[in-house]
């Protein structure tokens, strides 16, 4: 703890940078996502492929892909970004789909029956019911992404996972206590804040 | 490509340290998956059957589930050390969230009139669990098991930075050294093997489906 | 058969009893169909006699045995149990699932299998057709047809049904109702019913008891119940038209009287109910029917005034 004292700079840096690259690939896997969520949603002859490649990409192991990915893009935050978007587009892309999929049929009835447009149907009346399922996977998603970062500091990509990296490498056991507890609690806070989102539109979807 | 070649090369010429890595790293996962499973699977059913403590242990599975990964192993090296055990008690614990939640799940989600029927043409509790909860509830419990065999694998990678051996040594390795063949024979052997561990229990899953509750 | 008496239930957090005091006394034999408004204690208190729910208080005795000394699991096991939504097992084949009873009494397999054929045909299921199927590739009013026969294939002495064709549609279910009629009959069981649907009742049950908060305030026969009202409560239940179901109770032939029909009038079978008769009455306009019975012989007529007597005559003779 007395070294948390001194260095809590180190830990805020590290945390803001842990932020930030989990952020930007959350972001980018969901404009990602929704386009493939929608095509799956609309083309069930998609849905096997999109599914199942996304599917295969999510079960590689978090350090082998960021390690593949080194001879191609080296080493650094872009690296980090690409693995950690190829990670969560499965399970952004699949709640999307069962999302859309799941609005009751008799709601866009009747709302492609009051004259609206596919694009108008699918903003104002799909997407919205969509909410609680896409909710669900960015909870998912926002947890796998922070987990990957931690790993990612393997490949200078910053993060959290730094501290914990030069912990085991030094021998420093205060390092990597501060760095896997920071990194436990900020999974456990977004996975609650984003559990409460999910609550709020499931609530306001009915 | 010129790389490939080389790392066929790498493997060719180390092939025993690469056999031995696979063997610990398949060896890790594996105990680690058993293990996990054999604490996980009856508490999953003991919780489901008297719904005692539901709500705390449910509770530290969804945390346990929201960890990262790296943070626990790492943590296993100021608490226990490092090497084979320290690794394979910290990917037990990993895995345990899933199959313990799938198992909760599987168990209370079989039919309430199906249990009713059940019990009032005369089967005993017991009879009732391992005729009908069990059978129903395997394909939930083989999802959580191959949700959990994944991660393992996943875990065991990062292993190597604890001591546990397996393909993570050679990724850390050629990261340390910037060996990039190395570094691919670390990376690309960890990656079929979770594909086919993955694949496998998709079929396992499958077969073991009643015939009766089959989608397709 | 079935002797229940000063039985007794209230469930925690509730404000009165569900089952208030209750008596009732079923003969061997005997289809009493429990009926009543939601909440009476109808389903309560058939699922107190397999103890699926325990009194609080009170008698049951199954064939002069007190059940609440029994094991209940070994007495549900020779108690059939029919519920409404069935409740057969989706991963065991129908086959399987009837053989469940006999398995657990330890029956010989080649009994067993007997048992299974005997019993889908019984149902109206062709056994080499359903014996492998699945649950799920069946109908509801099929799945029910296997429920009842998993529910009888130990040859349990005692059946209790929940709303059995409640979850049927309505076309359905009056065949299944038939059906079930004239196999429980042949059987010779003791049957408790529950239903919620009047017609059922008086259609199925030698004896109705109606239920009112946790109390049994009338038992009778359909006709008797539909004659003799005991309160205003057991009136209005049974509905509007009171008249009008007794003379479903009745046949053509019990409301015909001696002498031909006079030439042109239409004719109905003898086994007809009398209110198809008062039906074609009113619909052809004609004064007259003709009864005639299976071999197509003239037994007898029916006019209006006939069948205004009979009504009349039954309404003060019992």
């Amino acid at each position: 703890m007395n070294w948390f004292m001194r260095n809590w700079e180190n830990v805020i840096v590290a945390l803001w940078q842990h932020i930030a690259i989990s952020g930007s690939a959350l972001l980018i896997s969901l404009v990602v996502a929704f386009p493939l969520g929608v095509v799956a949603a609309r083309h069930p002859k998609t849905r096997g492929i999109i599914l199942g490649v996304t599917s295969t990409l999510y079960t590689i192991p978090t350090m082998a892909l960021l390690a593949l990915l080194i001879p191609i893009v080296g080493l650094g935050r872009t690296n980090a970004i690409i693995a950690m978007v190829m990670f969560s587009l499965l399970v952004l892309t699949r709640n999307i789909t069962a999302g859309i999929q799941g609005a009751a049929p008799d709601i866009v009835d009747a709302a492609r029956g009051t004259g609206m447009t596919p694009w108008q149907v699918l903003v104002q009346v799909e997407l919205p019911l969509a909410m609680p399922a896409i909710v669900a996977g960015l909870r998912v998603a926002a947890v796998t992404v922070i987990s990957v970062t931690v790993v990612a500091a393997y490949v200078n990509a910053g993060g959290l996972g730094t501290l914990i990296f030069e912990g085991m490498a030094s021998d420093h056991a205060p390092k990597i206590w501060v760095g896997a507890l920071t990194a436990c609690a900020l999974s456990v806070i977004v996975d609650v804040s984003l559990a409460r989102a999910e609550t709020f539109f499931g609530r306001r979807a009915l | 490509m010129s790389l490939l070649i080389e790392t066929l090369d790498f493997i060719q010429n180390n092939s025993d340290r690469v056999i031995d890595a696979g063997i610990r790293h398949v060896n890790l996962s594996f105990s680690a998956l058993i293990l996990a499973a054999l604490v996980a699977i009856p508490v999953g059913i003991w919780l489901a059957l008297t719904g005692r403590y539901v709500l705390l242990i449910i509770n530290i599975a969804n945390v346990g589930r929201t960890v990262p990964s790296l943070a626990i192993l790492a943590l296993a090296m100021p608490l226990l050390g490092t090497g084979f055990t320290p690794s394979l008690l910290a990917l037990s614990l990993l895995a345990v969230p899933p199959i313990l939640i799938n198992t909760y799940v599987g168990f209370t989600g079989v039919d309430a009139d199906t249990i009713d029927a059940a019990r009032g043409i005369g089967l005993r509790e017991a009879q009732i669990t391992m005729q009908v909860r069990l059978p129903l509830a395997l394909p939930m419990v083989f999802a959580g098991l191959r949700t959990a065999a994944v991660q393992v694998i996943s875990g065991a990678v990062l292993a190597a930075y604890i001591g546990g051996g397996g393909f993570g040594e050679f990724i850390t390795s050629g990261v340390a050294m910037m060996t990039i063949p190395m570094l691919l024979v670390g990376a690309i052997p960890a990656t079929i093997l979770a594909i086919a561990v993955d694949t496998l229990f998709s079929a396992l899953q499958k077969t073991i489906t009643p015939k009766g509750i089959r989608t397709s | 058969m079935i002797r229940i008496k000063g039985l007794k239930k209230q469930f925690a957090g509730a404000e009165r009893p569900v089952v208030n005091d209750l008596d009732l006394d079923i003969p061997e034999g005997e289809l009493c169909v429990l009926i009543g408004l939601s909440g009476c204690g109808k389903t309560t208190t058939l699922r107190m006699i397999n103890r699926m729910i325990e009194a609080d208080s009170g008698l049951i005795e199954v064939s002069s045995r007190d059940i609440s000394r029994q094991d209940p699991v070994e007495l549900r096991r020779h108690i059939g149990y029919v519920i409404q939504q069935v409740g057969l097992f989706p991963h065991q084949h129908i086959a399987d699932n009837i053989a469940t009873v006999p398995k657990l009494l330890g029956w010989k397999p080649a009994r067993i299998q007997n048992r299974i054929d005997e019993l889908l045909s019984l149902v109206g299921l062709e056994p080499a057709q359903y014996r492998h199927r699945f649950p799920r590739e069946l109908s509801g009013g099929q799945r029910q047809r296997v429920g009842v026969a998993r529910a009888l294939a130990a040859d349990p002495p005692v059946m209790l049904m929940d709303e059995p064709f409640g979850a049927i549609d309505p076309i359905n279910r009056v065949n299944l109702q038939d059906e079930f009629l004239n196999i429980l009959r042949k059987l010779k069981k003791t049957i408790v019913l529950v239903t919620h649907d009047i017609d059922e009742a008086l259609k199925m049950g030698d004896r109705i008891a109606i239920l009112n908060e946790g109390k049994v305030l009338q038992v009778a026969s359909p006709d008797e119940l539909l004659n003799r009202p005991i309160n205003e409560f057991v009136a209005s239940f049974l509905g509007n038209g009171r008249s009008l179901k007794r003379l479903s109770l009745l046949c053509a032939n019990d409301v015909c009287i001696s002498g031909p029909p006079i030439a042109g009038s239409s004719m109905i079978a003898a086994n007809s109910s009398a209110r198809t008769a008062l039906s074609m009455l009113l619909e052809s306009g004609s004064k007259m029917l003709g009864v005639s019975d299976a071999s197509n012989t003239v037994i007898g007529h029916i006019t209006m005034e006939t069948l205004q007597a009979r009504l009349a005559r039954r309404e003060s003779n019992d």
